[in-house]
């Protein structure tokens, strides 16, 4: 008995400790010291300042691990999945200035401008975009609630993610239209269907928001207490107001394509915004950069891996660096791509490997004469003709980028890996000054004195002259020849009506000389997935 | 006189005693038990009778009995399922205890927490014991039950020695979760998930130490483990030591294994004839030689594997078994191996008049393994044929031909010498794991019939790096470490887990009612724990004088589950049987609201033998019906914080990085990130129903004999990765509970004893199971447009997926462009159906073809003895499953054959099927069936009994595994886990030679 009354006790104190000590476990927090909840993490000005961090990172890698690994979006190839990749293969891959080889799933229906409402490599940017309009509202939200009066810089880091914001706002709104979902800091996380911005592809709603956010935080709006920083203040690939002036401008430009109609006022604010970027006090890279020993021309400092310098140029750049902002996609991407065949050497770009992918068309090619300076091509092996698409040596190799310092040295890589220090200069004053004369031909029918004297820098650094008139054609042509490979192209054709018809280029169409292709193509498609994971959302026309 | 009268006393003293117990004869009053001779416990309505007499009783519920019987009368105790036994009545008390009797019936099978008699059991349980497991060269213990059990698929990941294999048990039930059975070693769930350094999480076992698998099927089986149970579970018990005597058993074998097959592609002079033809202007690339580089990296791999056990008694109470095993599998990939130790020890004393049963176990395995390096079954595939091995040209490479840039840099897209990448990469690993529990299990001594059982249970282990994953210097097909003198690699895991189970079991007989019931209750807690660390750096510094390649990471992981649990098992009249199960399972992954998850289960079995109508019949000698209902889980979802927010901080290699331009000195003022991540709050398990309907037959004295079980399983909360509404979220795709998803089908086994004699048997089993699986739901929203998940990554151009899983079709159907045919059969380069008929053929015109699972899985095996010899054979067979040749849709095409003139590619002889020029990824040309039957294994045997005075017994034994494979699939074999062919390490055929000798 005495044995039972024991082994009772015994089992009961089991049970009681088993059972009450053991249940409780299962509340857990991380225990990874890389991972913790935001009321852990978010209690420094510098915790916040790592965030915002996070929300510029993801415009240049593709993931916490860097150069892959942890990826931020998943389901795709991580390197493709990077901002910059994605945002080049929806902005130069359609059109004149670039094409794609690689048999990647339907990558080479992009190029043909062949595309259905699953394309994989449109739906990477469509989500990445609207990603970084997550991160960008998850930081401003967290900021409201876990903010401290004392944290002083933090309205301003509000006021840089809602720049960020606004820059994957407009690429969206470029991309895809008036009708991608519509989320804020007021938006709950979880399972909410958005709503789209508007309801039709072609309207005001997500163009005036844009434009609300950007003059708020260029102190023109009625709440000026979360502000940039003034343009010479802020650090180089940090947003200042100039870089917010480019987006406005940019919107307003464009503002007829956008909102479906044209409207003369939008063409004067984006004189008024261009203005201040023309006399922020940035001016061109020209020969006077140049110092002793640089081995390039100015206009090639501007892409560069020591690019950073040009900074009185370039008005806001997404960073790179070999040792520390590594990835598959960004400009290690487009350098990568860009080498390939027998005789490019990949270490003449400051490259350990050649991707062998993009090249670029006649129809570029021809917009130049032979002497102007901006003609970056390698040719030895490649033939001018595309004839087959997958074959890297049809079609001119493109060497504007390059992973080499001025003076002909190497970046942080030694010229030993992929990962490269090129920052990507997102806007540059050249644009600017394009723009300029832009505005004043879409709004006078002439260019202004003033616009002329920036386009006659424009051609004196690439060694070239004017024409006797200058249209919007000129206009056109010339942006392609200061710009290519900078990713306005396609924005470009679309706002001047050429993207879909009227002007063709080898491989548009699936055609080797080009043919004509369907108006839908002028949007892209919303991603099929979203549109089932989203039933509020509304496909765009005919896709 | 006075002897004779002496005498004569003692004879009347004789025949006095002798009639007082005459006397006491006819009126003896016999009082006792009757218990089972397996268990001890007691049993109830035994019919006690006097032979040749009407006179007789039954049991009590406690199993004991009074009886008045006249001395020397036989008393026969008989019940239903049990040998009768005689004995003479000559004393007032005799105990009985009746062994089982029916054939086939008498094993106790290992169930959830605890043990059944098979005849009692509901669900749907098969077991293999070791005179049933597969023989012949066996590294990793699921190989031993391949075949074996319908509806289970085992598929090893190829050949590389002690590889892990896929089990799936009727199909998967997750799509994103894992789809892992449990597995459960002597009571010990064991982490089943990968093992940094080690193929295969199983090894932990020597093969030689198991004494069963038990595999259960359907939830009336397994819903007693919850929300582990959806995809079955095996149980795996060792042996232990036995009642008497000392054993010991040597078993030892050597085996040879060669590679069965080679991949198909051009030979040297037949590469040169096509290039000089197809790109004229690329004949200089070519070399002298004529290497064929599948020749070059394979090898004749000799193994061998010992293992030592010993068992016995020490004192009358303390069973043991000890054992050691030493396994050396060779890989014919050369330098591949696997160095295998274990050592087990399994005490099971039994203290307080067996009151008191204790089991320990301990098992310890220590791991060597050398990887080699299997990227060069690619690059064997890939190298140009006409390039030499080593060359003095090739200096700076290590000597390996390498293809290489003008200036010299190797080029990195370039195939890479496959022996090179053998010779310049050492990568080796140690594994130490340890699995071990101490059961107890107490019978109360004023309440036998009541137990109580508690287990506590530790697996842990550690996988690491031995001496470093190395790239030699001169490596050219590692373009980063070659510029920078080699690199290596360090990586640690380290796993614990641990487990408390308690229980209590009721017992209980009434005879009164014909019925037998017990009651189970028990709680259960886990403790997952695991931690991740690993780096890369190079040999010589960057000018910053930096190493680092890969920046040290480290992560950490845990979870809880914590569960009660409830069975309880009623037996009415022997015939019907009622089983219900009840368990509550928490899970630290889920959220307050959704951690508790409740698993019922209920079977109903009808023992129809039994009933008056069949009894009787000579021929059908057993027929049991079961009907079985019940929900099980699915949590390992792969994230143990998937349901809220985190914020997760970024590595050195992924900041963000500013130039300071304000002072224009343009320093970098760097910044690490924080990342917020995505996050599902209202994430729970995935549900799986189960239904069943079984049958055990058997006829002629169960000479024939077999199970048929139909089922049908429907997960609900399927767990997906689905893309999230854009903006809804912190990521683009999240796992989360949307779909639903359907496995149906049936399970048949036979077993047939053809010849049984003094000389010679004949056995044959077979089996053939048939599973449908499809998918039902997988978004919140049912939209019919909504195409589904794309899977299935390919090789060949960057994210190239080949997959589905779409509503309507089953999971990981292929996803192709429906490729045209010319007249003769030859597909038309490029030309796809338009099958949605818009007139553009685009990635709308994509559609969904042939699933990659099999539809019908056959299990063949039959054994023969006659005399000292033994013969058997084992082989499966898959039906309906189809294949996407990797091999030959990345390789078979002319372009491949030199890429922009810098180097050159062999290519697949597809090619002369197809004629292609580019490469083809998405035609569903490339999706080919791959039905199969492969004889997995052939084995002779010769038993020597009468050594040693017969205290010695041998067998020796040769056996051929993967003898041949019988299937139209091109590629070079068609078992192929996950339906995509591709840089498969090739599964050798291995001859073996063993030895057992007990004694």
């Amino acid at each position: 008995m005495k044995i039972t009354k024991i082994h009772k006790i015994a089992f009961t104190f089991l049970i009681v400790i088993g059972l009450g000590a053991c249940v409780n476990d299962l509340d857990v927090t991380p225990i990874d010291p890389n991972l913790a909840t935001a009321d852990k993490v978010l209690n420094s000005e510098e915790a916040f300042q790592q965030v915002l961090a996070k929300v510029y990172a993801g415009f240049a890698v593709s993931g916490q691990e860097g150069p892959a690994g942890d990826p931020d979006l998943v389901g795709f190839d991580e390197g493709h999945s990077q901002y910059w990749r994605g945002y080049f293969v929806c902005q130069q891959l359609p059109t004149d200035e670039t094409v794609n080889g690689w048999a990647d799933g339907d990558l080479p229906d992009v190029s043909q401008v062949n595309w259905g409402a699953n394309n994989g490599f449109i739906r990477q940017f469509y989500y990445r975009a609207i990603y970084q309009v997550s991160i960008a509202n998850e930081f401003i939200r967290q900021a409201n609630s876990l903010g401290k009066p004392e944290y002083t810089n933090l309205p301003q880091y509000i006021a840089e993610a809602r720049f960020l914001r606004a820059l994957s706002y407009w690429h969206a709104l470029d991309l895809f239209g008036n009708g991608v979902p519509f989320v804020t800091e007021n938006s709950a996380i979880g399972a909410v269907l958005p709503m789209p911005a508007g309801d039709s592809p072609r309207g005001p709603e997500l163009f005036d928001f844009i434009e609300s956010e950007l003059l708020a935080i260029v102190g023109d709006g009625e709440d000026q207490s979360q502000v940039l920083l003034d343009a010479g203040q802020s650090y180089g690939g940090q947003a200042n107001k100039a870089a917010a002036w480019m987006v406005l401008s940019k919107l307003y430009l464009n503002h007829a394509v956008y909102r479906g109609v044209a409207d003369n006022n939008y063409y004067t604010k984006a004189r008024n915004y261009l203005n201040k970027v023309t006399s922020a006090g940035y001016s061109l890279i020209t020969d006077a950069d140049a110092v002793a020993g640089d081995v390039y021309d100015p206009y090639e400092y501007l892409f560069l891996a020591d690019n950073y310098k040009a900074d009185n140029e370039i008005i806001y750049s997404i960073n790179f660096n070999g040792d520390e902002t590594q990835t598959y996609g960004g400009l290690t991407y487009v350098v990568a791509a860009s080498i390939g065949g027998d005789a490019m050497k990949p270490n003449d770009y400051g490259m350990a490997n050649g991707w062998g992918g993009n090249r670029t068309t006649k129809a570029l090619v021809k917009k130049f004469t032979t002497e102007d300076k901006r003609a970056l091509w390698f040719t030895e092996g490649q033939q001018l003709e595309i004839e087959q698409q997958d074959q890297f040596t049809h079609g001119y190799a493109v060497t504007k980028f390059k992973n080499r310092t001025r003076n002909g040295g190497f970046g942080t890589n030694e010229g030993k890996s992929d990962w490269v220090d090129i920052n990507v200069p997102v806007f540059r004053l050249a644009d600017a000054y394009l723009m300029a004369a832009e505005v004043d031909l879409r709004l006078d029918g002439a260019v202004s004195a003033g616009s002329l004297a920036f386009l006659q820098e424009i051609v004196n650094r690439a060694g070239v002259s004017l024409p006797g008139t200058i249209d919007l054609d000129w206009i056109l042509d010339e942006r392609a020849r200061e710009l290519y490979w900078e990713c306005h192209r396609r924005t470009d054709l679309v706002r001047f009506g050429k993207f879909t018809k009227g002007y063709n280029w080898p491989l548009k169409g699936d055609n080797l000389e080009g043919k004509d292709v369907d108006d839908k193509y002028n949007l892209m498609p919303i991603p099929f997935s979203d549109i089932t994971a989203n039933p509020n959302l509304k496909q765009n026309p005919d896709y | 006189m006075k002897r004779q009268s002496n005498l004569f006393k003692l004879l009347f003293i004789l025949v006095a005693l002798f009639s007082f117990s005459a006397i006491q004869a006819q009126q003896l009053t016999v009082t006792g038990s009757v218990t089972d001779a397996t268990d001890g416990m007691s049993l109830p309505g035994v019919t006690v009778a006097v032979k040749g007499t009407t006179t007789g009783t039954i049991t009590t519920p406690d199993g004991v009995y009074t009886l008045n019987v006249e001395s020397g009368q036989t008393l026969v105790y008989s019940f239903i399922g049990y040998k009768s036994q005689e004995v003479v009545a000559t004393t007032s008390t005799i105990n009985i205890a009746l062994e089982e009797d029916v054939i086939g019936m008498e094993e106790v099978v290992v169930i959830g927490y605890g043990t059944s008699k098979k005849k009692d059991l509901t669900g749907s349980i098969q077991t293999v014991s070791a005179d049933d497991f597969n023989q012949g060269a066996i590294a990793s213990p699921q190989q031993l039950i391949n075949g074996k059990v319908a509806g289970v698929q085992i598929t090893d990941g190829g050949g590389a020695p002690g590889d892990k294999s896929t089990i799936r048990i009727r199909g998967g039930s997750s799509l994103t979760a894992n789809n892992d059975p449990l597995i459960i070693i002597d009571g010990v769930p064991i982490d089943n998930g990968d093992v940094s350094g080690m193929r295969n999480p199983l090894n932990v076992v020597n093969p030689n130490d198991i004494e069963t698998f038990t595999v259960l099927k359907d939830a009336s089986a397994t819903a007693i483990y919850g929300s582990r149970a959806s995809n079955g579970v095996i149980l795996i018990t060792t042996k232990k030591g036995t009642s008497s005597g000392m054993k010991i058993d040597y078993a030892g074998n050597v085996s040879v294994a060669s590679k069965a097959n080679e991949i198909d592609v051009l030979s040297a002079d037949k590469y040169r004839e096509v290039l000089a033809e197809k790109f004229p202007d690329n004949v200089g690339l070519m070399g002298d030689a004529n290497t064929n580089w599948q020749e070059e990296i394979y090898r004749q791999a000799v193994s061998t594997d010992h293992s030592l056990a010993m068992s016995g008694m020490i004192t009358d109470n303390l069973p043991y078994r000890a054992s050691v095993g030493y396994n050396l599998s060779n890989g014919i990939l050369d330098e591949s191996s696997m160095e295998r130790t274990t050592a087990s020890l399994n005490i099971n004393p039994s203290l307080l008049d067996d009151h008191l049963r204790i089991n320990i176990s301990a098992k310890g395995m220590f791991i060597n393994n050398n990887f080699s390096n299997q990227d060069a079954v690619g690059g064997a595939i890939s190298m140009d044929p006409t390039q030499v091995i080593r060359g003095d040209a090739y200096e700076p490479y290590g000597g390996y031909f390498a293809w290489v840039r003008p200036d010299g840099s190797p080029n990195g897209n370039a195939p890479d010498n496959p022996r090179a990448v053998i010779d310049q990469r050492m990568d080796k690993s140690k594994v130490n794991r340890f699995v071990g529990n101490a059961q107890f299990d107490y019978k109360f001594h004023f309440l036998p019939e009541l137990r109580a059982n508690l287990n506590i249970g530790l697996d842990m282990l550690e996988g690491k790096d031995d001496g470093g994953k190395h790239t030699l210097a001169g490596a050219a097909w590692d373009t980063d470490a070659y510029l920078r003198g080699g690199a290596y690699e360090n990586y640690t895991q380290k796993k614990e887990n641990k487990l408390l189970d308690f229980y209590l079991q009721y017992t209980k007989n009434l005879a009164q009612i014909d019925s037998r019931f017990d009651v189970m209750a028990g709680y259960s807690w886990q403790h997952f724990w695991a931690e991740n660390t690993s780096g890369a750096w190079f040999n010589l510094p960057n000018e910053d004088g930096e190493y680092i390649r890969t920046p040290e990471n480290l992560n950490r992981n845990e979870n809880y589950l914590v569960s009660f649990f409830g069975r309880l098992n009623y037996i009415f009249k022997d015939k019907y049987y009622l089983t219900f199960t009840l368990r509550n399972d928490g899970s630290s992954r889920f959220s307050e609201e959704n951690r508790n998850g409740i698993f019922p289960s209920v079977a109903l079995a009808w023992n129809m033998k039994e009933e008056s109508f069949l009894a009787d019949g000579e021929v059908l000698s057993t027929l049991k019906m079961k009907l079985g209902y019940g929900v099980t889980g699915q949590q390992d979802i792969g994230s143990d914080y998937g349901y809220f927010g985190t914020y997760k901080s970024g590595q050195p290699t992924a900041q963000y990085v500013y130039y300071n331009n304000v002072t224009g000195s343009y320093d970098r003022v760097n910044f690490t990130t924080i990342r917020p991540n995505g996050y599902d709050e209202n994430l729970k398990w995935e549900e799986t129903t189960t239904y069943n309907i079984g049958f055990d037959y058997g006829f002629l004295n169960d000479r024939l004999s077999g199970t048929l079980d139909v089922y049908l399983r429907e997960t609900e909360d399927l767990l997906n990765q689905i893309p999230v509404p854009a903006g809804a979220n912190l990521t683009n795709e999240l796992i989360t509970n949307v779909g639903s998803l359907e496995n149906k089908g049936f399970e048949f086994s036979l077993n047939a004893i053809a010849i049984q004699n003094n000389d010679f048997t004949w056995n044959i089993g077979a089996n053939i199971a048939y599973n449908e699986n499809e998918i039902t739901k997988l978004t919140r929203v049912d939209d019919p447009n909504y195409i589904g998940v794309i899977t299935g990554g390919i090789s060949g151009g960057t994210g190239n997926n080949i997959q589905i899983h779409q509503v309507g079709k089953p999971a990981s159907s292929f996803f192709t462009y429906k490729q045209v045919y010319d007249t003769d059969g030859k597909p038309i380069e490029g030309l796809y159906e338009d099958v949605n008929g818009d007139g553009v053929v685009n990635e709308s015109d994509l559609y969904v073809g042939e699933q990659s699972a099999p539809k019908v899985m056959l299990g063949l095996n039959t054994n023969l003895t006659y005399k000292n010899w033994d013969f058997s054979m084992s082989g499966r067979a898959n039906l309906g499953q189809y294949v996407y040749n990797n091999m030959a849709s990345s390789r078979g095409f002319y372009n491949n054959m030199q890429v922009s003139g810098e180097y050159l590619n062999n290519i697949s002889s597809d090619v002369f099927n197809t004629g292609f020029n580019s490469a083809q990824y998405l035609s569903d040309y490339y999706v080919q069936n791959a039905s199969f039957f492969r004889m997995d294994n052939i084995t002779l045997g010769y038993n020597l009994s009468s050594l040693l005075n017969n205290n010695m017994k041998m067998r020796v034994y040769t056996s051929v595994n993967n003898a041949f494979v019988i299937t139209d699939y091109d590629g070079i074999d068609p078992e192929v886990n996950g339906g995509i062919d591709n840089n498969v390490y090739p599964r050798p055929r291995t001859f073996l030679l063993g030895v057992n000798v007990n004694f």
